[in-house]
Formats: C-alpha cells, sequence, structure tokens
C-alpha cells in the first residue's frame, strides 16, 4: 500500500513540470501503468484527491490508461499477451521470455493552463 | 523497472515519447506537456547513488525479502555464524518497530543498523542511504538488508542492490509465486526456508513452488535449506561466495591498473 507516496511523488514532478511552463494551474494528469508496476489504479485514484490538495494541481483530473502486459519469446520469438502470473509464451508455451511491456509506472503527460 | 535511470522504458512503449505524440494538443486550447518520466524517479536516483558508494568499496549488498516469519533473521545468523571469519558482514534491519532483529545480528558480532518505518511497509533508497553512513564501507564485504517483512511493496523500490534473494518458508504454501508475482519476478535467488518441515508438510511441493517461479520467466536458481537443522545451507554460502567474489573482481576493475617496472599490477 505504497499509493499515496507514489501519488506524492507523483505531484512534485508534476509541480515541476508546471513551474517550468509557467502554469497557473494544471487540469489533467495523465499516468500509464502496467499490471506488473506493484501499483493499484484504483487505489492511485482514492490516493490522488488528498495528494493533490493545496498544489497547482489541486483540481486536476487523473487519468490512467492501463497499459497491456505482452512478452517476447527467447524461443519461438512470438510476442503475445501474458497474464501478471503466467509470463509463459502464447503461441508455444516456453517460459523462457522478456517483458516487452507491462511494468511502467509512468508520467505521461500534463495538460495545463498557462497564467 | 530499468536498473539503469529509471525511466520504465521499453521498446513496447518508446513510440510513446518519440516526437509527435498524440497528447501536444487538447481540443480546447489548454497546452499538454508530455512528460513521461518514471514516478518512483527520485527513489532510482538514490538508489543509483547507494550502488554506486558500495560499488567503490567493493561491497555486495543482497536485499532479503520475504513474508514476516519466513526467517530471515534466523538464516542471517546462521549464515553470520558460519561465514564471519571468511567475509567481513553487516546488517541493515527493516522493520516497522523494535531493535529485535539488530540485537540478534549484533549478539552474532557484526555491526547492524536498524531502521524502524513506522508503519511504512518497504524501506526505500532514502532510508537505506541515512543507514549507509553508520557503517564503515571500507571494513565491509557483504552487506545485508533485511527488508520489511511483506510479499508486496518492498518489491517495488531498488535499493542500490545488487541481488534480491527472496526466502519461501514451507509452511506458507508453495503457489506464493503465482499469488505475489510482482515480487518473485524479482528474485535472483529463491530460498525454500524451513525445508526440515517437508516431512510433516504434505500441502508444499518444491517442484510446484519453482515452476510457479518459472511462470514468471524467472530463471533464478531455487534452494532448499533449513537454518534452524543447518540443512541446505552449503548450497547457500557456495552462492554468496561466489557472488562476493564477484563484486570484488568488479570493484577491482574500476581502479585503474598501476604499471610498475613494467609490470601491470592489478
Amino acid at each position: 500500500m505504497h499509493e499515496l507516496s507514489v501519488c506524492q511523488a507523483l505531484l512534485a514532478q508534476v509541480e515541476q513540470v508546471a513551474r517550468e511552463n509557467a502554469a497557473h494551474s494544471v487540469e489533467k494528469v495523465v499516468l500509464r501503468i502496467g499490471p506488473l508496476s506493484g501499483v493499484e489504479p484504483r487505489l492511485l485514484q482514492d490516493a490522488f484527491p488528498i495528494a493533490r490538495a493545496g498544489t497547482v494541481a489541486a483540481s486536476a483530473e487523473l487519468v490512467i490508461e492501463e497499459l497491456p502486459l505482452t512478452v517476447r519469446c527467447q524461443n519461438c520469438g512470438a510476442e503475445t499477451a501474458a497474464a501478471p502470473n503466467r509470463l509463459i509464451c502464447g503461441a508455444c508455451g516456453d517460459w523462457h521470455t522478456q517483458l516487452i511491456s507491462g511494468d511502467e509506472l509512468l508520467l505521461a503527460s500534463i495538460e495545463l493552463t498557462k497564467s | 523497472m530499468c536498473d539503469t535511470c529509471g525511466c520504465n522504458i521499453t521498446p513496447g512503449n518508446k513510440h510513446l515519447i518519440e516526437a509527435g505524440g498524440k497528447l501536444s494538443h487538447s481540443a480546447d486550447g489548454k497546452a499538454a506537456v508530455e512528460v513521461l518520466h518514471g514516478l518512483l524517479g527520485e527513489n532510482d536516483q538514490q538508489a543509483a547513488h547507494n550502488r554506486e558508494h558500495l560499488e567503490k568499496h567493493g561491497v555486495l549488498a543482497i536485499n532479503l525479502m520475504s513474508s514476516p516469519g519466513a526467517g530471515k533473521t534466523a538464516l542471517l545468523e546462521a549464515t553470520i555464524a558460519a561465514m564471519k571469519d571468511e567475509l567481513r558482514i553487516a546488517v541493515i534491519e527493516g522493520d516497522l518497530e523494535t531493535e529485535n532483529d539488530a540485537e540478534r545480528i549484533r549478539a552474532q558480532g557484526v555491526p547492524a543498523i536498524q531502521i524502524t518505518t513506522g508503519s511504512a511497509c518497504h524501506l526505500d533508497a532514502h532510508m537505506v542511504h541515512d543507514a549507509l553512513h553508520h557503517l564503515d564501507l571500507a571494513k565491509i564485504d557483504l552487506l545485508f538488508i533485511e527488508n520489511v517483512g511483506n510479499l508486496v511493496c518492498p518489491a517495488s523500490f531498488d535499493l542500490g542492490q545488487h541481488r534480491n534473494v527472496v526466502l519461501l518458508s514451507t509452511t506458507e504454501g508453495d503457489d506464493k509465486p503465482a499469488k505475489y508475482p510482482v515480487m518473485f519476478r524479482a528474485a535472483d535467488l529463491l530460498l525454500l526456508t524451513k525445508s526440515d518441515l517437508l516431512a510433516v508438510l504434505d500441502d508444499f511441493d518444491p517442484a510446484r513452488a519453482e515452476q510457479h517461479l518459472r511462470q514468471l520467466a524467472n530463471a533464478a536458481p531455487v534452494l532448499q535449506l533449513s537454518a534452524r537443522k543447518g540443512a541446505g545451507m552449503d548450497a547457500w554460502f557456495g552462492w554468496l561466495r561466489a557472488e562476493t567474489a564477484a563484486r570484488r573482481a568488479a570493484a577491482r576493475k574500476l581502479r585503474p591498473a598501476e604499471r610498475f617496472n613494467g609490470v601491470f599490477r592489478v
């Protein structure tokens, strides 16, 4: 349960970007999160209103884009979808795979109003 | 997560950061700014600094993770008792409250720094950095960081360690890797602890535990041991010897070879 501290790190970055762009306020914050990031989107949504209070993003909306879990097989080369606890190749079933997407925890973009 | 810069950029999401991203302007004229930072960037930066600091001194740092009661402290006690004449060992202990574990380690005659996290469920790189300031790294070969007992949060925070060792005790069930994939995916070594209890437990199959680990695309070695009975400990000591030797060799490579009378001394 570290979503609140992740939210605080998020707001610190949002405030920095807002300063760099001489923004008056932040309207929207877009995150991209993979299922293996160790962070729960729903809990982040709950923590966000607490963390944004009193910041330049006090009225900002949080948009979370959930990224797919994809692996590439080192045996047959196929790129397939996977489940968080079954990272095996969807084509040949081999477990020698490499994660292509799914562990991201990214602040993707910010929409802001300039003063 | 990306170990070097914390940016989390993979071939699967790289297109998102390239010019002309779809979020450059919004319909109502508000400015949209592409950022794409890893949200744990600050932690990862501190972790990289910790790792650099450890490597300069040739210290191997191992992050020990497990659920509470899997036997991390008992493993450390047995490891220190067997290896303290061979390797200079120190321990950083993470718990919500009490100095109990640090006291158990100090009783073995090695330095132990206790971090009490209050209600935080994991250690982070900044806490470890503060603890490192209380240790003389020039006098340490092997640093164990005993993380807070928790199979969820510690997996998300890089501390600056070189290896993750995850303990799974036989009393917990062999399907833990399937239930806690983020943690077990991060393991460089899986220790099946309390193996002496296998004889009386009919629901823990070491082969099944290993199979669940492989399904996370993790090729880490799996060792069975009992710290209390001393079974299987030699393989664990062997792994530690090989890893500390590799870290020392890497540290020597960091220093330029000295030229002396036409002979390279390393």
